[in-house]
């Protein structure tokens, strides 16, 4: 009994790890430009599809093809702001997030529905020699793929922290954060900074894409969900901490574990929505942050 | 409403009451019943999120719900006018079981939070509703398409006519009100959840009862089908690309949506979806009054090429 549940938990960690990183993207594009990305999933799919693409086309490793897979999404992260939500970012608050979640919705679809016709309906995963390897001690198999991916994440996530934390550039994004009109104020050119965090947001989306094709499995309807789970993710861990979305991740994917394993594994998802709507309606304000009002 | 107007809408439904005697071909037939179950699914749609601008991303909640139990009841045994009502009632409760809470959360925390509770319905009738909901072989030996076609004609009437009255009532005024200034609103006496809940309501029933034409109408379909966010978000797209928060716009987008589909889906399967993201996005960044406001600004601008005589005549009469 006590085995079979401690691999579960292990797998949670270790898809948690993705949640997180998938949800920090989220997390601060909304937190720095108030745009409300329900793209974001779409986007972690294009990432991940950009990956198989240079690993079967150019057949390099696939940890390697995060390199193309970033700058892919980096590409389109700067495209999609400079086309579409550059005009929205002088709306209203309230207006602009309303907006920018319809707009998102629309290029949701959109990005679906090329997925669908560059790749088809095909789920696909990146397999590769070591693909199967596993490093197993005290009976508990941990795989090398999942765990290099928990790896990546944490650096990533070190490197972000580092780069808002010390260099100059990061502060400004952490200002505008805080308070958009001082930072504006203080010289800080805001169409900048909204650009840089939506490119940075769609960069983390195609990293959190490339390990969910190496360890998990792709596929062109895989956006919604992925964006409901950052979602979730995001109010779990509350917005503005890095650390503390990253530990939502877990939490969601230990959860959705414990649920698969007592429950049912048909139920993980509903498990992490019904959390979801309880954290929402018990704590309707300051989920996001303490200025909303 | 103008007098020309009231004979332009009792034309067009004295046409539609027609169709089925003049064409007898199944495949128009058809075509115009989805464009009126679409009428109906934008329409009831867009008394919460035009009227109410509560922005509610799990419309296809209660759309599932009205096709489940109708579709259930009605196979059952139970005749099908009572199915319907029970549909519609059981989407109502439902959406009065998470309006108390769901209203309590503002903009984007209602629009999200309605997602993710229509997606574990999605998830939870999927998974415990697995078998394909046929109609059994009598049913199908005597299925015909025109009974079909006039309760969704009557659905799409009742929807679209429940709009247009609410819309001139003192209540559906205190629900645009709520929408434009939910302080304001409250300073004047007019209760803010009470409108909310009523248009909720509204929305829900018409919204069920949509969701049985549909169970009436499908010859097969898993019970998840119409739980499916697809339906949200179609209901979305053509009530704004049509035109949000009026009477004619979730019409016009579904008349738009569903011959452009027809149009598109001959050439390239599932091309339409891309043309109507993109068509969506254009409407929400550069036109938020969609066709309908298109339309009457192209009609304003040609009147003021023709002449300004003509113009501000055409401009007095639509003000008063």
């Amino acid at each position: 009994m006590l085995e079979p549940l401690v691999q579960n938990l292990v797998f949670g960690v270790l898809v948690g790890a993705l949640y997180g990183l998938a949800a920090v993207g989220l997390s601060l594009v909304f937190g720095v430009t108030k745009i409300l990305n329900v793209a974001h999933g779409e986007l972690l799919m294009f990432g991940g599809y950009a990956s198989f693409w240079a690993v079967t086309l150019l057949g390099i490793d696939p940890f390697l093809s995060l390199v193309p897979a970033v700058m892919f999404l980096a590409v389109i992260g700067y495209i999609l702001y400079k086309l579409i939500f550059s005009r929205l970012v002088k709306l209203d608050e309230s207006v602009k997030i309303q907006n920018t979640l319809l707009v998102g919705f629309g290029l949701s679809l959109i990005l679906q529905n090329i997925a669908l016709r560059l790749w088809s309906a095909d789920t696909r995963g990146i397999t590769t020699f070591y693909s199967g390897y596993a490093v197993t001690s005290f009976g508990i198999r941990f795989p090398v793929v999942r765990v290099a991916s928990l790896v990546i994440a944490l650096v990533t996530l070190l490197a972000l922290e580092l780069f808002l934390r010390r260099t100059y550039t990061g502060k400004a994004l952490r200002a505008t954060v805080e308070n958009w009109e001082a930072a504006t104020l203080m010289g800080i050119d805001i169409q900048k900074v909204y650009l840089l965090a939506f490119v940075m947001g769609a960069s983390l989306a195609a990293i959190a894409g490339t390990l969910v094709s190496v360890g998990y499995s792709i596929d062109p309807m895989m956006g919604l969900n992925w964006t409901l789970t950052s979602l979730i993710v995001m109010v779990l861990g509350g917005l503005g901490s890095i650390i503390g979305t990253f530990v939502g991740g877990i939490v969601l994917g230990v959860t959705q574990s414990a649920t698969g394993f007592f429950l049912s594994q048909s139920y993980r998802e509903v498990v992490g929505l019904v959390l979801f709507l309880l954290v929402l309606v018990f704590r309707p304000q300051g989920l996001f942050g303490a200025k909303e009002r | 409403m103008s007098k020309r107007l009231i004979g332009l809408n009792l034309l067009l439904v004295g046409l539609l009451v027609c169709l089925p005697v003049v064409v007898k071909k199944d495949s128009i037939i058809n075509l115009a019943l989805l464009v009126l179950l679409y009428t109906s699914l934008a329409s009831s749609w867009n008394i919460l999120g035009g009227f109410a601008g509560q922005t509610n991303l799990g419309h296809a909640a209660f759309f599932g719900l009205g096709a489940l139990l109708t579709r259930f009841l009605w196979l059952g045994g139970w005749p099908l006018i009572p199915s319907l009502l029970v549909g519609g009632l059981v989407a109502v409760a439902f959406a009065l079981l998470i309006g108390f809470p769901a209203f309590r959360l503002r903009g984007v925390y209602f629009a999200i939070g309605t997602l993710a509770l229509a997606q574990v319905l999605y998830i939870v009738v999927g998974n415990t509703l697995s078998q394909i909901s046929s109609l059994p072989s009598e049913y199908l030996a005597t299925y015909q398409l025109t009974p079909r076609y006039y309760l969704v004609l009557g659905v799409a009437i009742l929807t679209t006519g429940t709009s247009y009255v609410l819309r001139k009532s003192r209540r559906g005024l205190g629900i645009m009100a709520v929408r434009e200034q939910e302080d304001a609103a409250e300073s004047l006496g007019v209760s803010a959840l009470q409108h909310k809940l009523l248009a909720l309501s509204i929305s829900a029933f018409l919204a069920g009862l949509t969701g049985g034409a549909f169970a009436f109408y499908h010859v097969g379909f898993y019970p998840q089908l119409p739980f499916a966010p697809e339906f949200t978000f179609d209901a979305v797209m053509m009530t704004y690309i049509g035109g949000v928060g009026t009477v004619a716009g979730p019409v016009i987008g579904a008349i738009f949506f569903v011959v452009v589909r027809e149009i598109l889906a001959l050439k390239i399967a599932d091309m339409h979806l891309i043309v109507f993201g993109v068509l969506f996005i254009l409407v929400v960044l550069f036109l938020p009054g969609g066709l309908t406001d298109a339309w009457g600004k192209a009609r304003r601008a040609l009147a003021r090429r023709t002449g300004p005589e003509r113009s501000g005549i055409s401009f007095r009469r639509k003000g008063s």
